[in-house]
């Protein structure tokens, strides 16, 4: 049950003097609906960064599945099952919908280094791409360059990309932010419809969405895990308040 | 209600089989061939027959699109900027140029060997350009290419230095096609060599590997984040790229009998990065259109103006790139749709 699928022992990085990320030690449970909040600078999206291999600790170590993967490029960490969403969008402008999506698909199948078939010959390969775009309300567009799209659309492809990969850990840095406020919903029902081994890791701003989704909070103040529990715990905690929910309250 | 209901589920299985296939169809569109493609084949071909005066330059012209359409496969696919790639040309010429000259005269046995011998280069050197940006890239490729040259230069024992190779001649291809004096032979043979390595690099263009060559060009973060080795990618592309750009210089070692010492010059790799500028990157047909253009304005202007030709071709490269830089990328976006059977159109 209490299966820890994501951890890290004391990670830090430094920027220069300037501690982005400060000696976390962070817990994940498989099947976990785990929040990370915190007031802007707080680091998350560094800490997100050293978890995925976008950047690299200054200090510590990220255990996924219980093993070492520190020193593991992105794109391993991917194979292994690890995978985000960005806060902006990081996508292929000049790519149709339908183009990322099949090749996020046919590397997770391994087929990516096949160079002598066309890839409008993996049938399989499409027919899960409109599937999975059709359930991001991306049919429509699946053949529009990317960069053309409206910002809502680009948002809701870069959620589908990630899940392209069936990742069985998602982190999720703040997926809803400039997501129209109709298609929010449908972003928001589609991550927490993900099945229930599948572990997420929640950045996000929006208070009400963090406390009807995530099942545990951490709270993270310049760098550092400030307090960690239970919805109830956080929301209750007035340390918390003081540093964090009095912003918005 | 039941009715309804059994309707709905009608109608989403309608929408459902009509999506999936337009998937299928638009994946394919995609790969499918541009007419501007066909009107390129057939120009080349009919050149053969309407200006049989030219076949020397037309013969330079084909040599040199295939040299910078290996190019755009690690300019224009993986984004990966060189300004040596004449190594893997000159290397190719010189490996064809001994080969004839002490081992076999046989040419098409001629390319295969230079492939291969550029291709090893290509895989070798091809770990020195994964790390960096592209300012280090232009240097280690810079660095490489002039490595090349010295070598080439120094071991005159074996190249003929600065006097270059020269006292081979090639027998007929496949012991048949006798190469003849006006160079028809060498144009019909240059061009099914060109045809046969743009027909692999466009299959390769649009596998599941040239997409992701282009993800990586694109976003090489988030190319990572869905699984895409990058390095393995390039490693690829740069030794394939090294095989075609080899085949291009034995081609011209063996259309000319000679192999300068010129065909490792700096100014060769400058020169294919200037025609791709000219036609454009990341579609390889602009290596075939720049080629054209590049040697036809070359040609024309050492005519006019003998002493400063070199002045002409920099300023039209400056205004070419001030005018459109997104023009860089592909040209045929500006014809219009039906020409260029773009992928989105409907």
């Amino acid at each position: 049950m209490s299966e820890i699928v994501l951890e890290t022992r004391g990670l830090s990085r430094r920027f220069g003097a300037f501690m982005a990320t400060n000696d976390v030690s962070l817990k994940v449970e498989r099947g976990a609906r785990h929040a990370l909040i915190g007031p802007n600078g707080a680091g998350k999206t560094t800490l997100i960064n050293l978890l995925t291999g976008v950047l690299p600790p200054s200090e510590g170590q990220v255990y996924l599945e219980g093993e070492d993967i520190t020193g593991l490029a992105s794109f391993r960490r991917v194979k292994r099952g690890l995978t985000r969403t960005f806060q902006i969008n990081q996508l292929f402008p000049e790519f149709t919908p339908l183009e990322t999506v099949c090749l996020a698909i046919t590397e997770r199948q391994g087929v990516g280094h096949s160079l002598w078939s066309t890839m409008a010959g993996y049938g399989r390969v499409i027919e899960e791409a409109a599937s999975l775009l059709e359930r991001f309300g991306l049919a429509s567009v699946m053949g529009e360059r990317t960069s053309i799209l409206p910002y809502g659309k680009q948002r809701l492809l870069e959620i589908a990309l990630a899940f392209a990969s069936r990742p069985r850990v998602l982190l999720l840095d703040e997926p809803a932010a400039g997501v129209p406020e109709d298609e929010r919903h449908e972003v928001l029902s589609i991550v927490s419809d993900l099945p229930k081994d599948v572990t997420v890791l929640l950045i996000e701003h929006d208070m009400d969405l963090v406390f009807s989704f995530a099942s545990r909070i951490s709270v993270l103040v310049a760098g550092a895990v400030f307090a960690e529990g239970t919805v109830a715990e956080i929301s209750a905690d007035p340390r918390v308040k003081a540093v964090y929910l009095g912003e918005n309250a | 209600m039941s009715l309804v209901e059994q309707e709905d589920a009608g109608a989403l299985a309608t929408t459902d089989a009509a999506t999936d296939s337009r998937a299928a169809r638009l994946m394919k569109r995609r790969s499918r061939i541009r007419l501007y493609e066909v009107a390129i084949w057939i120009a080349v071909i009919a050149a053969y027959f309407v200006l049989p005066s030219k076949m020397l330059i037309l013969t330079e012209i084909a040599i040199l699109a295939l040299f910078a359409v290996s190019l755009d496969l690690v300019l224009g696919f993986a984004g990966i900027v060189s300004l040596g790639h004449a190594a893997f040309f000159g290397l190719g010429a010189y490996v064809a140029g001994l080969l004839a000259l002490h081992f076999v005269a046989e040419p098409v046995t001629g390319l295969v060997v230079a492939g291969l011998i550029t291709g090893l280069l290509g895989f070798l050197t091809s770990f020195l350009i994964l790390r960096g940006s592209d300012l280090t890239r232009l240097m280690t490729t810079l660095g490489i290419g002039l490595m090349m040259a010295e070598l080439a230069n120094q071991m005159a024992w074996l190249t003929g230095g600065a006097d270059g190779l020269s006292g081979f001649s090639l027998n007929p291809i496949f012991g048949v096609f006798e190469f003849d004096l006006f160079g028809k032979t060498g144009y019909v043979y240059c061009l099914v060599v060109l045809f046969l390595g743009v027909m692999i690099m466009r299959r390769i263009a649009f596998s599941p590997f040239g997409l992701s060559l282009k993800a990586i060009k694109s976003n090489a973060m988030r190319a990572g984040m869905i699984a895409v080795p990058a390095r393995k990618r390039i490693v690829t592309a740069y030794t394939i790229a090294a095989v075609f750009a080899g085949v291009a210089g034995a081609l011209l070692a063996q259309t000319t009998s000679f192999v300068s010492p010129d065909v490792l010059a700096f100014h060769r790799s400058a020169d294919v990065l200037m025609v791709l500028t000219i036609g454009g990157t990341g579609y390889l047909y602009g290596g075939i259109f720049g080629a054209i253009l590049f040697t036809l304005v070359k040609d024309a202007l050492s005519i006019v103006t003998p002493q400063y030709w070199m002045f002409w071709i920099g300023l039209i490269l400056v205004v070419l790139v001030l005018v459109g830089r997104e023009r860089l990328n592909r040209w045929v976006d500006y014809l219009p749709k039906r020409m260029a059977g773009r992928e989105d159109d409907r």
